[in-house]
């Protein structure tokens, strides 16, 4: 059982680690908003393993759906800048 | 696990912090100070689990009398609810201003901003 | 490229003091005084079987209402900003996408299918908040997310805003009405046992505890609502 949680919470790091790099380093700045979801929502199963099941609901919920989509909205908005 | 967690989440909070200081564009920095966010959420959690106790909810599996022996501390659990909770206002006030920037001057690039630098 | 050094030198002292922070970390084997008298007592002060929402509603009560109003100040300063009359001579951007846009059929008829079950899930999690994971803050969330696919499905389409706030500053004034309550009746402001404590593990037990966090799920949501609907909305003003 510990042995399976141990497995899970280290591809979970690496998982979330790569999302990290993509969303600092990626090209385009909605790849690198969905990438920063997908920390999110890494977390949220890092936390149910951590056996914080309301913390986990919490980041699913606001973490990684309602700031993604803010992120949307304004990024909609300032389409007529530069994208880096 | 508690260390791979802590790990990550040290991590996280770095890549996040250099993300933010190093990235020029207004938007990529907020991405950066999310993540930074998400990282010390997880440092929290971590420090709170004790390993081979369960979450802090009463059933049938888990008696009020044998509570304090079976579950873990919910004292980090609620900070980070409430962290979570702030953090999304937070990231919602930098958009905004970030979108107020960008109507004033039309670029997003923070170093063409150099009203109030000395 | 001396400022990319300068933010490296200052990530490697963080860095630094993490390391050392993580060598001296010892996990907990049991637990602190604090925790453990949440532990211990949580049942027979607030009934409530999920010691997390314990936690947040009674024994740190204030500092949730402080969070809530945070909040409301977020959502406050957020439509105040962007409401502001554009500065003259600026093209107003994005009307003639606007025409063009159209979700598609999928997402409509989705939209009007899920839209019903993800209020009642939404209501469902923060009236069950002191039984099960969840509370009205992720209840919150997933209100303004229903709200969130209405507003994908249709961009066009304008909310209520004298709704959202007439739901946000009624719940607000209820859930301090109530923590006065507890002041009078029970122990101390924002009591729970202003309502009996009725049996351990039902629906309608711990006290004021569903009422409450019902008041904060609703004003979460709609802070939430207003928030995204003047980010989304002030575009084609």
């Amino acid at each position: 059982m510990s042995t399976v949680m141990f497995v899970m919470s280290l591809l979970l790091a690496c998982a979330m680690i790569a999302s990290a790099y993509v969303a600092l380093r990626g090209q385009s700045l909605s790849m690198a908003v969905l990438a920063a979801g997908a920390v999110s929502l890494f977390a949220s199963v890092m936390f149910v393993l951590l056996a914080a099941p309301d913390v986990a609901m919490t980041e699913a919920a606001i973490g990684s759906g309602l700031t993604t989509f803010l992120f949307f909205f304004v990024m909609g908005r300032v389409k007529g800048g530069k994208d880096d | 696990m508690v260390y791979v967690a802590l790990i990550t989440g040290f991590l996280l909070i770095l890549m996040g912090l250099y993300g933010a200081l190093t990235n020029r564009n207004i938007l990529r920095m907020t991405v950066a100070f999310s993540i930074a966010s998400t990282g010390t959420h997880l440092v929290l959690v971590a420090v709170g689990y004790i390993p081979g106790r369960t979450a802090p909810i009463l059933d049938g599996a888990v008696t009020a009398a044998d509570a304090s022996l079976r579950i873990i501390d919910p004292v980090p659990q609620a900070l980070v609810l409430t962290a979570i909770v702030i953090g999304l206002g937070v990231t919602a006030l930098m958009l905004t201003y970030a979108y107020k920037l960008y109507e004033t001057k039309r670029t997003l690039d923070i170093s063409k901003y150099t009203d109030l630098k000395w | 490229m001396i400022k990319k050094f300068v933010a490296l030198l200052l990530l490697a002292g963080l860095g630094l003091m993490f390391v050392g922070l993580l060598l001296g970390f010892t996990p907990d084997q049991v637990l602190n005084t604090t925790a453990s008298y949440y532990a211990d007592h949580s049942v027979e002060d607030t009934g409530a079987a999920n010691i997390v929402t314990a936690v947040i509603v009674t024994y740190r009560g204030l500092d949730t209402l402080g969070e809530v109003t945070v909040l409301f100040l977020t959502a406050t300063i957020v439509s105040l900003i962007l409401t502001q009359p554009r500065p003259s001579g600026t093209p107003i951007i994005g009307v003639a996408e606007k025409k063009a846009l159209s979700s598609g059929e999928l997402l409509q008829t989705g939209t009007r299918l899920l839209v019903p079950l993800v209020l009642l899930f939404g209501v469902y999690v923060f009236v069950n908040g002191h039984l099960t994971p969840g509370g009205g803050f992720q209840g919150g969330a997933i209100l303004a997310s229903a709200l969130l696919l209405l507003l994908l499905s249709d961009p066009t389409k304008r909310f209520n805003h004298r709704l959202i706030s007439r739901v946000e500053s009624i719940s607000g004034i209820l859930y301090v009405v109530i923590g006065v309550l507890g002041l009078v009746l029970a122990g101390g402001f924002l009591d729970n046992r202003i309502l009996p404590l009725g049996a351990f593990g039902t629906l309608f037990s711990a006290g004021a505890i569903p009422v409450i966090y019902t008041l904060i799920g609703l004003k979460v949501g709609a802070e939430f609502s207003s928030m995204m609907v003047t980010l989304s909305e002030s575009r084609d003003r």
